[in-house]
């Protein structure tokens, strides 16, 4: 890769990815797609209060970059991130018990939608101010590099973020460090409800990369088998002590930015156009090509995951709140 | 070099010494990176130059790649510590001018103090931030805030602060030794001021615990940073004229020592803040609220000497004196309160 390697990665199954992780990704997607449908569900039955920042849409981001990682990476997200908590392997129970604030959330329900955190997979921070996490996971990085481990920090977040003073912050300190941490990218083409273009002077924003003297690429954020490759190649390269990496996923999300937001700015067609090549659709029709998964069989798995997805609702809304008293432990470590 | 370089076993075990505000930052920072492998240093210019204030020279070359230079971004790199925090490490910031706190607005307001409350408990944040503030420099007014009272309100977060060269040591390695993100606030104008420092284990601070410096018996003085010094120096004059003053060095500004603020102006009182700040929203303000909520009832009103609320901290040398709180002006307001409070002086 060179200094500033734009370029858009090719989409198909690399050789190296058997059948089962394929259908393990496939299966993932579906429950990301199926609990934020749910959360739609529980907030109008009253169950999920404040505000939520759906994902749906970009599972193949989530899933495709997650799987590249090994366990004992790091990784930090943003307000956007129970497809990232779930890809991590987040129980969808801790995910509903925490959007419904009972103790068995993944924070104990004092985090809410916007902190989806679980240290035992090292998703060490979701955070709502936008740019936060990569400075984290900059920091994260160094922690490795100082204690001459191989670990990786992994951080995704959105396009506006690449209009905030952190992320050029982060991006200059993991370049002079030589940071083993991998920048993921999600433009979705809207910073809040704003589109890209009346924000952002550049369109295509892996082109930052190269103020910063890092590697930037551009990655069909709707096929999973160009996430993969791209977040692998540039998880090698950080490993190898070759530095950062800035990937630009392009992605769509369907729904508006928060759950008060009907999204009226789309322009019309926008969002069919995006649906055709929507990400579960595009792996769903790869499996039946192979032969890995049939329409018939894949139809089976989508109910499947919807029984276990309405059952970890379930378990979730029997959970007891926390009292006061006990999460006053939270504030300061002892 | 201002202070040589010890071997470990000597740092533990020196006895008391005479060391400058500023030699007892480096001593402090010296002795947490040798007693523990984890904690890292690093900030603008710390490293190569050995600090703009020369707090930390030689601990580069001593302790490698634990001490390390940044980018001038104060968000960014307080945000790092944070990260690294998070993975096990006990990192040190400095952050060069109290006024440039604000600009890593983010990483000390909403993430340090709210990271492990939102995450339900899941980690502890031993990060400390070491801040550089305060006036007498000449240095203009974006450079010379105290910024000692701006995150006192903060849950999740603890504030220290040093006004002698013992507290120095003894405040910023009990700092850098808790589990929770403390800012710990220095000042410039104390860096050359000589003390007894106890350099040893033993000397590591109590959080939360103020410190009495001067005991006296007509009037309660509490300050904070150079103010402790100036304080001390007017409990000297009005020792002459027969006024007793207690000095406290407040230390910590989250949490307050309540109760060892009370206990002194129930014993003398009265009571005079000293704080290199405005008065209103300050930790000043904060301790009259808590004996006002008490109903401590004192023998005349408290006082505080602040910086005026009605200007900035200008750059003309006696201008900058003029506003600052001088050891006459505490002398003043301690005088006319005795005075004042002087129960043969009511019956007149």
């Amino acid at each position: 890769m060179g200094t500033t390697d734009l370029e858009t990665r090719p989409s198909g199954p690399a050789a190296d990815t058997s059948a089962e992780e394929q259908l393990a990704w496939f299966r993932r997607m579906i429950e990301i797609r199926l609990f934020e449908e749910k959360v739609q569900e529980l907030f109008m039955e009253g169950l999920v209060e404040g505000t939520t920042h759906l994902c749906q849409g970009q599972e193949a981001v989530s899933v495709g970059a997650i799987s590249a990682m090994r366990e004992d990476d790091y990784l930090t997200v943003t307000y956007r991130g129970h497809g990232h908590a779930l890809a991590r392997g987040m129980e969808a129970e801790a995910g509903f018990a925490e959007l419904m604030g009972r103790s068995t959330g993944c924070c104990k329900g004092v985090g809410g939608s916007m902190h989806f955190t679980d240290f035992s997979r090292n998703l060490i921070g979701a955070f709502a101010i936008i740019g936060a996490g990569l400075s984290v996971a900059v920091g994260a990085a160094m922690s490795s590099k100082l204690r001459g481990v191989d670990t990786v920090a992994l951080t995704f977040f959105g396009d506006g973020a690449t209009n905030i003073g952190t992320f050029h912050e982060a991006m200059n300190m993991a370049s002079v460090w030589k940071a083993p941490v991998v920048f993921v990218l999600e433009n979705n083409l809207y910073g809040e409800y704003s589109p890209l273009r009346d924000t952002t002077s550049v369109e295509d924003l892996a082109e930052r990369a190269k103020a910063y003297g890092m590697p930037g690429m551009i990655v069909d954020g709707q096929d999973i088998f160009a996430v993969h490759e791209a977040v692998g190649t540039a998880i090698a390269r950080a490993r190898s002590g070759a530095g950062p990496t800035l990937l630009e996923m392009k992605t769509y999300r369907f729904r508006g930015h928060s759950r008060t937001d009907p999204a009226k700015y789309r322009p019309e067609g926008e969002l069919e156009r995006w649906k055709q090549r929507d990400p579960i659709e595009l792996l769903g029709a790869s499996l039946a090509a192979n032969g890995h998964l049939s329409t018939d069989d894949q139809v089976a798995l989508r109910a499947a995951v919807q029984a276990e997805v309405d059952a970890a609702a379930g378990r979730a809304a029997d959970a007891p709140v926390p009292t006061l008293e006990e999460i006053k432990a939270y504030v300061y470590a002892s | 070099m201002s202070t040589p370089l010890k071997d470990p076993v000597a740092a533990t075990d020196t006895g008391t010494v005479q060391l400058s505000y500023r030699e007892a930052i480096r001593a402090a920072l010296e002795d947490e990176l040798d007693a523990d492998p984890t904690v890292l240093f690093f900030g603008e210019d710390v490293a190569a130059a050995g600090g703009v204030f020369k707090t930390s020279e030689g601990l580069s070359e001593r302790f490698g790649g634990r001490v390390f230079d940044t980018p001038i971004c104060e968000n960014g790199f307080i945000g790092a510590a944070l990260g690294m925090a998070a993975t096990g490490m006990r990192p040190v910031v400095e952050v060069m001018f109290s006024d440039f706190l604000p600009t890593a607005g983010d990483a000390i307001v909403e993430e340090l103090p709210k990271f492990r409350f939102m995450s339900g408990g899941q980690c502890s944040l031993p990060v400390t931030v070491r801040s550089i503030g305060g006036g007498t420099g000449r240095f203009g007014t974006q450079h010379s805030a105290t910024g000692e009272s701006w995150f006192i309100g903060l849950p999740g977060l603890y504030v220290a602060s040093a006004g002698t060269p013992a507290a120095a040591y003894s405040v910023l390695r009990a700092a850098i030794r808790e589990n929770n993100p403390v800012l710990f606030f220095e000042h410039k104008g104390m860096y050359a001021r000589k003390g007894p420092v106890s350099r040893s284990d033993g000397a590591i601070a109590r959080l939360g615990a103020a410190e009495v410096v001067r005991e006296g018996s007509d009037v309660t003085i509490v300050a904070t940073l150079l103010m402790v010094d100036r304080a001390l120096q007017a409990a000297d004059g009005l020792a002459d004229g027969g006024i007793s003053a207690e000095v406290i060095d407040l230390r910590w500004l989250r949490p307050l020592d309540h109760a060892a603020v009370r206990a002194s102006a129930e014993k003398t009182g009265r009571l005079v803040i000293v704080e290199e700040q405005v008065h209103v929203a300050g930790w000043g303000a904060t301790l009259i609220s808590d004996l006002t909520m008490r109903g401590v009832e004192l023998s005349a009103p408290p006082r505080a000497v602040s910086l005026p609320d009605d200007l900035l901290i200008p750059y003309s040398p006696s201008l900058e004196d003029a506003v600052i709180p001088s050891a006459d002006r505490i002398t003043e307001v301690v005088s006319s309160l005795c005075e004042a409070g002087r129960p043969h002086a009511l019956d007149a």
